[in-house]
């Protein structure tokens, strides 16, 4: 694990050094280092937000920060590496830990290969309220539209396969499939009307991380973070459960609390992370079955090194989308190197089992 | 201790158990038995709180188990599931650690955990396995893993659902002694075993499910007769002592054919026994006897509802019992000579010389079946000549082959 997080940070470095404008490693160390702020003081701020013509006064939290290093860099160096890349860098590490972490938990709560984040329908529903946003209310915050969206669909997926107050994960991942398949259609209509917004909208559903901002990894990262802290919690619940629910149940887990525990954080850090990057697929299911080929199906380690492993790898996937001459969108990348990458896994390992 | 009070459980519209009630002790090894489909496995997850009950109560340790959390339940009962799935890559020694999940809080540890879980992998035999995959170790040891990690639960009561379904004789045999023993440390426990010769070998009381419903219980003894499986089974059973255990042993017998020809069987032992019980299923009309009254081919006939004379011995026969073997016989269609013993006095050698063609079935040599001398050797020449030999498992064939109009006594006559 800690060759893991020691691979993330280099990965970062590294990343940062590569652009239009090349920048050695130690420029970018140093640069880094007085990028890092400690949290020093915390005021409410009270921000407006405008939705449906309403004007909602929104409580945020605004961290007051001290900057502990002061290394003197070049300062268009400082400002290309704190303002451009860092902030793309590190939502990157987000997302990729985010949907990383997701589709560990939804793969073991499935007991099925096939699972990833979006199983119940999550990135559709992003999808939704994403191109919903851009085609039709221009005026809406696109990713929070996109998380709502998230949200209310995995929320639809749930009640639709909940009877008597038990969840068949069987009748779930049926509920989930369908439930995509229709929002997918809610979206091929939207594009088709979308006019001069189409080439955005197809930006946003191939995922990209163009233009991140630090505002979105301060929103992203505390969800990450305390989500993953709630899933890790439950490591152990989610091995007992592997062996099925009657098990679980003589081993005193509250199955179908659990099983709603984990699929509400789970579609939550998905949601969060599908919101700011859009669908980028395969993160999510093959970096759990490369890690639990590494280091076997124990959550408590699985988790934390697939979330790791997760960021590790869209970070470096991110690198390459923007390192072209023609930047191109990260999901493509993701896909291109992901899918060869795991069939030649899966010839030469079993990976059949969860 | 469990305890279950007029317990009804239904699954949607359809009831599956109707006032149920039992009581397990410490100490005690009850078993559960009765066809598929009959609630057994119904009953054990409404004891260990998977399912509701829609009336009734269970107890475990007099607290109702309605009231109590998952968690509470599973430091009270630890539960043995017919399958669980075993498609992934944990190790034993996790497999058994998982036992400890109900001690454990979210955040803290487990003080004795690792105590128990290396005496629930010593006790079961499996602490050699610890590092194999549990996909990869062979049924019967998978079943004594889950039966250590049943162990390291740490809890008093016990379920087994069909502990051996899937296991070979060896193995069968070891997990349920092994039940035996964790019962004789203390345990209480309730297991659905489908093997009644099993059930009634290793537990200390049986109770009999069927449609929901007990229908019987008590010992082995008490409970495993062939009127109660017959109630319990709708199926014709032969119970016996297993000659090795002493414990009722079950043979099931195949559903008869309604017609069939009139077939008198005299003689006695195992060959008996055994022409009685083929012809039986058959479903031809089988009647037996003279016999003696505790020959094996007496038990397997009653057991088939086959009238069945008895004689003390073979020496002085009845009157009455002389009067209705003419009768039989001369009702039978074939009368089969089933390995007979020649007595003093030849009574069922002269009581069967009108029988024209008989079927003849030998298994031991003369000289040991023959206690009547020179006469009984010059007797049984005679009925050789006039019979047709025929092993015994041509006797069914035979049968068949004698066209149904040949009355042996009418036409002799």
């Amino acid at each position: 694990m800690a060759a893991l997080g020691a691979l993330l940070v280099l990965t970062i470095l590294f990343s940062a050094t590569v652009g239009p404008i090349p920048i050695d490693a130690l420029v970018v160390a140093k640069s880094s280092l007085n990028a890092i702020g400690i949290p020093a003081g915390i005021t409410v701020v009270v921000q407006d937000l405008h939705l449906f013509g309403l004007t909602i006064p929104l409580p945020r939290p605004d961290l007051g920060y001290v900057y502990p290093f002061s290394f003197s860099v070049p300062r268009s160096a400082e400002t290309i590496v704190r303002d451009l890349r860092l902030p793309r860098i590190f939502l990157a590490a987000v997302v990729g830990f985010a949907l990383a972490a997701a589709g560990t938990v939804m793969q073991g709560f499935f007991r099925n290969p096939l699972a990833d984040p979006s199983i119940i329908g999550v990135s559709s529903g992003a999808a939704v309220g994403a191109v919903a946003t851009i085609v039709l209310f221009t005026s809406l915050p696109l990713q929070l539209m996109a998380f709502l969206g998230a949200i209310v669909a995995a929320f639809v997926v749930y009640a639709i396969a909940t009877r008597n107050g038990t969840t068949p994960v069987a009748t779930l991942l049926l509920a989930g499939v369908a439930i995509q398949t229709f929002l997918g259609a809610v979206i091929s209509y939207m594009m088709i009307h979308a006019g001069q917004s189409l080439q955005e909208v197809i930006r946003w559903l191939m995922g990209n991380l163009k233009n991140s901002t630090w505002a979105e990894v301060e929103v992203t990262l505390p969800v990450a973070v305390l989500a993953f802290g709630v899933l890790v919690l439950y490591a152990r619940d989610l091995n007992v459960l592997l062996l099925g629910e009657a098990d679980a149940h003589s081993l005193g887990i509250e199955v179908e609390r659990t099983k709603r525990l984990l699929l509400a954080v789970a579609s939550i850090i998905t949601a969060a992370a599908v919101a700011v990057a859009g669908v980028i697929g395969f993160v999510g299911l093959v970096v759990p079955h490369v890690l639990r080929l590494l280091v076997g199906p124990d959550h408590r380690i699985l988790l934390p090194t697939s979330a790791l492993a997760g960021a590790s790898f869209l970070v470096a996937a991110d690198t390459i989308a923007r390192a072209g001459i023609a930047e191109v969108p990260v999901g493509i990348i993701t896909a291109a190197v992901g899918a060869p990458f795991f069939l030649y896994l899966l010839r030469r390992r079993e990976v059949h089992t969860v | 201790m469990i305890s279950v009070e007029n317990l009804e459980v239904a699954l949607g519209e359809q009831r599956i158990l109707t006032d149920v009630n039992l009581q397990v002790s410490p100490g005690e090894f009850v078993g559960l038995v009765g066809p598929n489909g009959a609630g057994k496995t119904t009953l054990l997850r409404a004891i260990n709180g998977r399912l509701d009950a829609d009336s009734g109560t269970v107890r475990l340790d007099g607290d109702r188990t309605a009231a109590l959390s998952a968690r509470e339940i599973s430091r009270r009962v630890a539960t043995v599931h017919q399958e669980t799935n075993v498609q992934f890559a944990f190790d034993v020694a996790t497999i058994v650690a998982m036992g400890r999940t109900p001690h454990r809080s979210r955040l803290g540890g487990d003080p004795t955990g690792t105590e128990q879980v290396e005496h629930a992998l010593d006790r079961t035999d499996v602490a050699h396995l610890r590092e194999r995959r549990i996909s990869e170790v062979s049924g019967g040891e998978r079943q004594r893993v889950f039966l250590a990690r049943a162990l390291a639960q740490d809890a008093p009561a016990l379920l087994l659902d069909e502990p051996t379904a899937s296991l070979d004789l060896n193995h069968a045999a070891r997990t349920l002694s092994l039940v035996r023993e964790l019962v004789a440390d203390g345990k209480a426990a309730l297991g659905a075993i489908h093997d009644l010769d099993a059930a009634a070998r290793y537990c200390d009381r049986l109770i009999v499910l069927s449609a929901g419903g007990v229908v019987a219980r008590g010992t082995p003894e008490e409970v495993l007769t062939s009127e109660t499986l017959q109630a319990a089974f709708d199926a014709r059973t032969i119970v016996t002592p297993n000659p090795a255990t002493g414990r009722p042993s079950v043979t099931v017998l195949p559903r008869p054919a309604t017609t069939g020809r009139r077939i008198h069987v005299l003689g006695g032992g195992s060959v008996a026994a055994r022409i009685v019980s083929d012809l039986w299923a058959e479903g031809h009309r089988v009647t037996v006897g003279p016999v003696p009254t505790g020959d094996t081919t007496t038990t397997v006939a009653r057991s088939l509802d086959v009238e069945t004379l008895t004689a003390p011995g073979f020496t002085h026969l009845d009157d009455a019992t002389l009067a209705r073997a003419r009768e039989l016989l001369s009702e039978a269609d074939v009368v089969v000579f089933a390995d007979p013993v020649v007595t003093p006095g030849l009574p069922v050698l002269s009581l069967a010389e009108d029988v024209t063609r008989p079927i003849l079935v030998e298994a031991r040599p003369f000289s040991e079946r023959n206690f009547a001398g020179e006469d009984g050797d010059s007797a049984y020449s005679r009925l050789q000549a006039r019979s047709r030999p025929v092993t015994v498992d041509g006797v069914v064939d035979a049968v068949t082959d004698i066209p149904e109009t040949s009355k042996p006594t009418d036409s002799s006559r």
